[in-house]
């Protein structure tokens, strides 16, 4: 494939609704996640953090065509330089966009290791790059027979990575990927997807662990209530005053290293119709333009939707 | 592997068979107990209200000997055990054949019966419960659902007579009753004949039984396309037939045994009316006929041969189990 332009993936005004109903037969729509947009550069490795609600696993969900029935999503998604439509998107699936998942439970519990990282492929050369992917992770050659039962932690992470690894994939999505794992277990498993992305992929690591994030990652997207409030390179990271958006602000004092301060409030609830910043009602900076649009904008080599953002 | 294996069923059936004999006991003395203690007087039941009263005295005391009436409970109910013991299970008093006679004459027709039923009955239901449980929340899954639920609402024996009243008496594509044609020497029946006369009653029972399997595969079916391992296949662009295929009915199996086996009871339970309804010759009409007319021997086989069925079904899916789950095969080998 022509490599035209400099991105793996972009994500532009991503909008999700769930329509349900409500009391009696009236159905509504619910808009969870709202104007977010990410994007992931070749070789680059971007952290999408926020809190549970945050909508960062729906942004997954988008990408492998996972959304559960009653959901809409409206937005733009460019892969490689080209726009995707839903039927483009789906014969990308499992291939080129590739799934890793957090656990064992993700494994059918009755069916071998082996042709679960095949995909089912009986064929002589899946099965040999099957092997070969278990010799580059580590894994004795009779894994394959053995069922996710048997499997220790850190056997499942490197099963699960060669299964993403058996289709050739150029952008990864991993799920929170290290909860359970012991630290040394979880960098392991960022050292691997780093490994991945410096081969000229992209990876785009789901995760609520923000320090882990920033060992790893070339770029930082942070979500909250539903959309991207800041994309950051790591480097700004480094204190709170090359940062953006007053949230992001928040979380950085919120790491043990920076205080561990608590910032007062809580995440506004999907559906409980934002209007303008959702962060607006807890930040101390905001000021009445806060309830309007607000636009996404670049300063200092970073994305941020906050007015007050300098 | 093959040896701890064989080890492992070889000790699981010997267990089993001890528990078989306790419960085997059991039935047979609360059979015994009820049936001793049962209202009605075999003498009376026997003869008849109006036979009991030209009666002389004479025959009326050779009958309370030969139904054992005078003799105490316990005493006869340890006779039984010594005889039963020996492999004899006595006399029946109503048909006055070797109650072992009966019991095998009855047994083929009932068996028929019920592995024809429940052969339909679970593999209908496993199909239909895979259906909806698959496409949940789609009409096909609606129709399916309010279908068992008032399948599993109906009582045996009303579903029997609307069966019998709609396919035998409007219809006429099905006989009446019996397991035989009608004034056709028993030399002249074929296999065709007792087919013909089997398929309505096994047809009702398989129903009976179909609706609640139906909707505990649904339900079984549902948690699994919950599961993780479901939408990870759907993001490794898994098309919906092999996900089926090679994820929901290997993981539903297992369940879909355990209610399958447990199913066994109630479908003989189930046939016992059902046979009353079709005047069909079975265990199950025999039964009935040996609990009102106090055929204590009769009874105590029929419920001992019952006992002994049900549990060897749930033996069955037990091993079954073993064989199949790999959890408990490979256990032994790891240790």
């Amino acid at each position: 494939m022509l490599e035209n332009g400099k991105t793996v993936l972009e994500v532009e005004n991503l909008t999700i609704r769930f329509s349900r109903y409500d009391k009696g037969l009236r159905k509504s729509d619910l808009t969870v996640i709202n104007g977010m947009g990410v994007s992931v550069g070749l070789s680059e490795l971007v952290a999408v953090v926020g809190s549970s609600g945050s909508g960062k696993s729906l942004l997954a969900h988008t990408l492998l065509g996972i959304l559960p029935s009653n959901c809409g999503a409206t937005g733009k998604i460019r892969f490689l330089g080209e726009t995707l439509g839903p039927r483009e998107l789906a014969e990308l699936r499992g291939h080129q966009i590739i799934l890793v998942p957090q656990s064992v439970t993700y494994l059918d519990p009755l069916k071998k290791v082996g042709p679960q990282v095949r995909n089912d492929r009986k064929d002589p050369e899946s099965i040999q790059a099957q092997e070969k992917l278990f010799d580059y992770y580590g894994l004795k050659r009779e894994t394959a027979n053995l069922y996710p039962f048997e499997l220790s932690g850190g056997m499942a992470r490197r099963v699960l990575l060669s299964a993403a690894m058996m289709e050739s994939p150029r952008l990864i999505i991993a799920d929170e990927p290290t909860p359970g794992l012991h630290l040394s277990a979880a960098k392991k498993a960022m050292a691997n997807f780093r490994a991945f992305a410096d081969q000229g992929n992209g990876v785009l690591l789901i995760t609520h662990d923000l320090e882990l994030a920033l060992e790893v990652a070339d770029k930082i997207a942070v979500f909250y209530a539903g959309t991207t409030v800041e994309v950051a390179p790591v480097k700004d990271f480094g204190s709170a005053e090359t940062l953006r958006h007053p949230y992001t602000k928040a979380l950085w004092h919120a790491l043990p290293q920076n205080g561990f301060r608590v910032y007062p409030g809580s995440q506004p609830y999907a559906g409980d119709d934002i209007k303008g910043c959702p962060f607006a009602e807890r930040c101390q900076m905001a000021i009445p333009a806060c309830g309007g649009d607000i636009p996404t904008r670049e300063i200092r080599g970073g994305l941020t939707r906050c007015l007050q953002a300098v | 592997m093959a040896t701890t294996g064989l080890r492992g069923i070889a000790g699981y059936l010997l267990k089993s068979l001890t528990r078989l004999i306790l419960v085997l006991a059991a039935v047979s003395v609360i059979s015994f107990v009820l049936v001793s203690e049962s209202p009605i007087d075999p003498v009376k039941a026997y003869v008849g209200e109006v036979g009991l009263a030209n009666m002389n005295q004479e025959t009326y005391a050779k009958l309370e000997a030969y139904f054992g009436t005078n003799v105490s409970p316990a005493k006869r109910y340890l006779n039984w055990v010594g005889d039963f013991a020996r492999g004899d299970m006595g006399q029946s008093l109503l048909y006055r054949q070797p109650v072992s006679t009966v019991i095998k004459e009855k047994f083929g027709n009932t068996m028929a019966l019920m592995l024809l039923a429940w052969v339909l009955s679970g593999v209908g239901a496993f199909v239909l419960g895979l259906t909806a449980g698959v496409f949940q929340g789609s009409w096909l899954d609606r129709i399916i659902k309010n279908y068992s639920l008032v399948l599993a609402s109906a009582p045996t024996f009303w579903l029997a007579l609307v069966a019998l009243m709609v396919f035998s008496v409007w219809l006429k594509i099905f006989p009446i009753g019996f397991s035989v044609p009608l004034g056709v020497s028993s030399s002249e029946v074929t296999i065709w004949d007792s087919l013909y006369h089997l398929i309505l009653p096994a047809l009702t029972l398989s129903l009976a039984g179909n609706a609640s399997i139906t909707l505990h595969t649904r339900e079984k079916v549902i948690d699994i396309m919950g599961e993780d391992y479901i939408l990870y296949a759907r993001s490794r662009g898994q098309k919906l037939w092999p996900m089926v295929k090679g994820h929901v009915i290997r993981n539903v199996t297992l369940p879909a045994i355990t209610l399958q086996f447990a199913s066994i009871s109630e479908i003989f339970g189930g046939s016992v009316l059902v046979e009353q309804v079709f005047s069909f010759p079975g265990l199950g009409q025999a039964a009935v006929r040996a609990g009102i007319g106090g055929d204590a021997p009769l009874l105590l086989g029929i419920a001992i041969i019952s006992a002994a069925i049900v549990f060897g079904g749930n033996v069955a899916a037990n091993i079954l189990y073993g064989l199949i789950d790999p959890k408990i095969r490979r256990r032994g080998r790891d240790a």
